[in-house]
């Protein structure tokens, strides 16, 4: 029985850029309701493998299964009507458009017409109550809010569509200490509502404190896999972060 | 003061046009981050194909729609076999896609409606209407009209459709949009779709008055092209004022120098706006892909 509370697993999996292998062989599970870290130093191959999940880098070997069926070919517009949301590095909003507007399109592939209206009203309702700034900002163009707000409305307009598994690669990314506890509380509260989530984060004691389990990448591997409290506590995590161990990462 | 006021109608006239043109040129170049040098080719069509369903005997109305429709399907027809079988959408593949196409689009037109001069009769009849002492021909206000109109339900899909807002996310970010569940590469036909309807009114609303024929496509081009990068290449309303400035300049510069100055105003004003932004095409160009 537990196979089946997989939201999200990764089996196997080779992934790069071109001819340029990133990922090697690599393996993750992500189950229902669980908030998982992905952990790694610059260039570990954590967005490599959040945008394999998402289809945006080619993968070779493996396979990506969600829900319990393993997907062929990944595109990323196919994968927000399965159910995966992506807040990408970079947040890629809609800068000239405006907040609300970024939140609409969020929906857009919620259905069409009468059913997409539905969806839009009860997802701003949600982003609203999550990030009630957002509210204040609606009618202001994107490209002008603060970094922070900037994210938010990255994590607000994922959320739109209802996925039933949200990716996030590095929201805490540039922002300050404050804002950071801000997001990662409202994370929580989407946890409290029983949301699946994957978090990349180079920030590891961070991710850790909230997350459930975790893993550690390097040079395009996992190299690490435990419950969030034991990564914590493990010297070899922290060797690799604070230690001598912080440069080989980025070798290859 | 009536011969400025008759310079300044010829110009909006054919400002309208090539302001027409150029939103096409716009559309495109928001998806894609390219230049689809076969959009004169649409205005072409739009023409010919009129000519072609009048004979065929629908009434003007009629024939119309059908030849914006036609025009719209063959623009649909040509992103799908042309543009979208090249990898990933590298702007200058496609360029030089389009340059192809548009040569591919004039000898289809030569072979079948042949190399004549075809000409549709004004949309209504009647003599040109007097204006403080200018004349304003009837087809003139059709072009103004239809214009007005086109714009109007351009903007309108752009702003309150969600098709219209995926296709503005599309030209923002296409990663971003895929990322929502846009298909980007339909919005890409779309654009194609909409920017070949843009041009094919253009051409048949001047058929009236300037006949029209296969090889008509590149001059306009050329002129479209001229007001879309004069207004911008991206904000709809400015690409609408560099049609109409070029359309005055030329027209100022036929009346008040001479005549064969006329064509000429497209060619300066393309260098003038090259070398005020010493970034030119590419800087555009970049910012456009955003
Ligand atoms: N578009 C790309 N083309 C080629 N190589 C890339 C590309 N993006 C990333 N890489 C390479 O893939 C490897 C993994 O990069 P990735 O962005 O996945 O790391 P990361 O763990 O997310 O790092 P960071 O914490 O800095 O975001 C790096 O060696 C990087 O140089
Ligand atoms: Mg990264």
């Amino acid at each position: 029985m537990p196979e089946s509370r997989d939201v999200l697993e990764v089996r196997g999996l080779y992934a790069g850029y071109g001819s340029v292998g990133v990922l090697h062989d690599v393996g993750l599970k992500v189950r229902m309701g669980e908030m998982v870290a992905l952990l790694g130093a610059n260039g570990a191959g954590k967005s490599t493998l959040l945008k394999a999940v998402l289809g945006f880098v080619e993968t070779g070997k493996g396979d990506i299964i969600f829900e319990g069926k393993a997907l062929g070919k990944v595109r990323p517009e196919a994968q927000i009507r399965r159910g995966v949301s992506l807040v990408p590095e970079g947040r890629m909003l809609f800068g000239p458009m405006t907040v609300l507007g970024n939140l609409e399109l969020g929906a857009y592939s919620a259905g069409r017409g009468r059913q997409r209206q539905k969806a839009i009203s009860a997802g701003l309702e949600r982003a609203y109550a999550l990030f009630p700034v957002l509210k204040e900002r609606a009618h202001q163009v994107a490209q002008t809010l603060s970094g922070g707000e900037q994210q938010m409305l990255a994590i607000a307009r994922a959320l739109m569509c209802s996925p039933r598994l949200l990716v996030l690669d590095e929201p805490s990314l540039g922002l300050a200490p404050r804002v950071v506890a801000e997001i990662f509380s409202a994370l929580e509260t989407l946890r409290g509502e029983g949301m699946t989530m994957l978090i990349a984060e180079q920030d590891a004691s961070l991710a850790l404190k909230h997350a459930d389990r975790g893993y550690v990448m390097r040079n395009g591997k996992v190299i690490l896999e435990d419950a969030a409290d034991a990564l914590l506590a493990n010297e070899h995590v922290s060797a690799i972060y604070l230690g001598s161990l912080a440069g080989e990462g980025e070798g290859g | 003061m009536s011969e400025l006021l008759q310079f300044l109608i010829a110009g909006v006239k054919n400002g309208a046009i090539y302001a027409l043109v150029a939103l096409g040129f716009t559309v495109v170049f928001a998806s894609t981050g390219a230049i689809n040098f076969a959009q004169g080719e649409f205005f072409m069509l739009g023409g010919v194909l009129g000519v072609f369903f009048l004979r065929l005997g629908l009434p003007l109305p009629a024939a119309v729609l059908a030849a914006v429709l036609a025009t719209a399907i063959i623009g649909g027809a040509f992103e799908a076999l042309a543009i979208r079988p090249l990898s990933a959408g590298d702007p200058l593949k496609i360029i030089i896609v389009t340059i192809g196409g548009s040569v591919a689009l004039r000898q289809f037109a030569l072979h079948i409606f042949g190399p004549n001069e075809m000409i549709i009769a004004p949309f209504s009849s009647g003599p040109p209407i007097r204006f403080a002492g200018a004349a304003v021909e009837r087809q003139t206000l059709w072009i103004w009209g239809l214009t007005l109109v086109t714009v109007a339900c351009l903007a309108i899909v752009y702003q309150k459709t969600m098709l219209g807002k995926a296709m503005q996310a599309t030209s923002l970010s296409h990663d971003g949009a895929r990322l929502m569940g846009i298909d980007t590469k339909k919005m890409v036909t779309v654009a194609f779709v909409l920017s070949a309807a843009l041009g094919a009114v253009a051409g048949l609303a001047v058929t009236p008055l300037t006949q029209t024929a296969f090889d008509v496509g590149a001059g306009i081009g050329v002129k479209g092209f001229t007001a879309a990068i004069l207004g911008g290449l991206g904000n709809p309303l400015a690409t609408v004022c560099g049609g109409i400035v070029l359309g005055l300049l030329e027209s100022l510069a036929a009346g008040y120098f001479d005549p064969l100055y006329k064509d000429a105003v497209a060619l300066v004003v393309l260098l003038g706006v090259l070398f005020v932004r010493p970034s030119g095409l590419a800087g555009l160009m970049r910012r456009g892909r955003g």
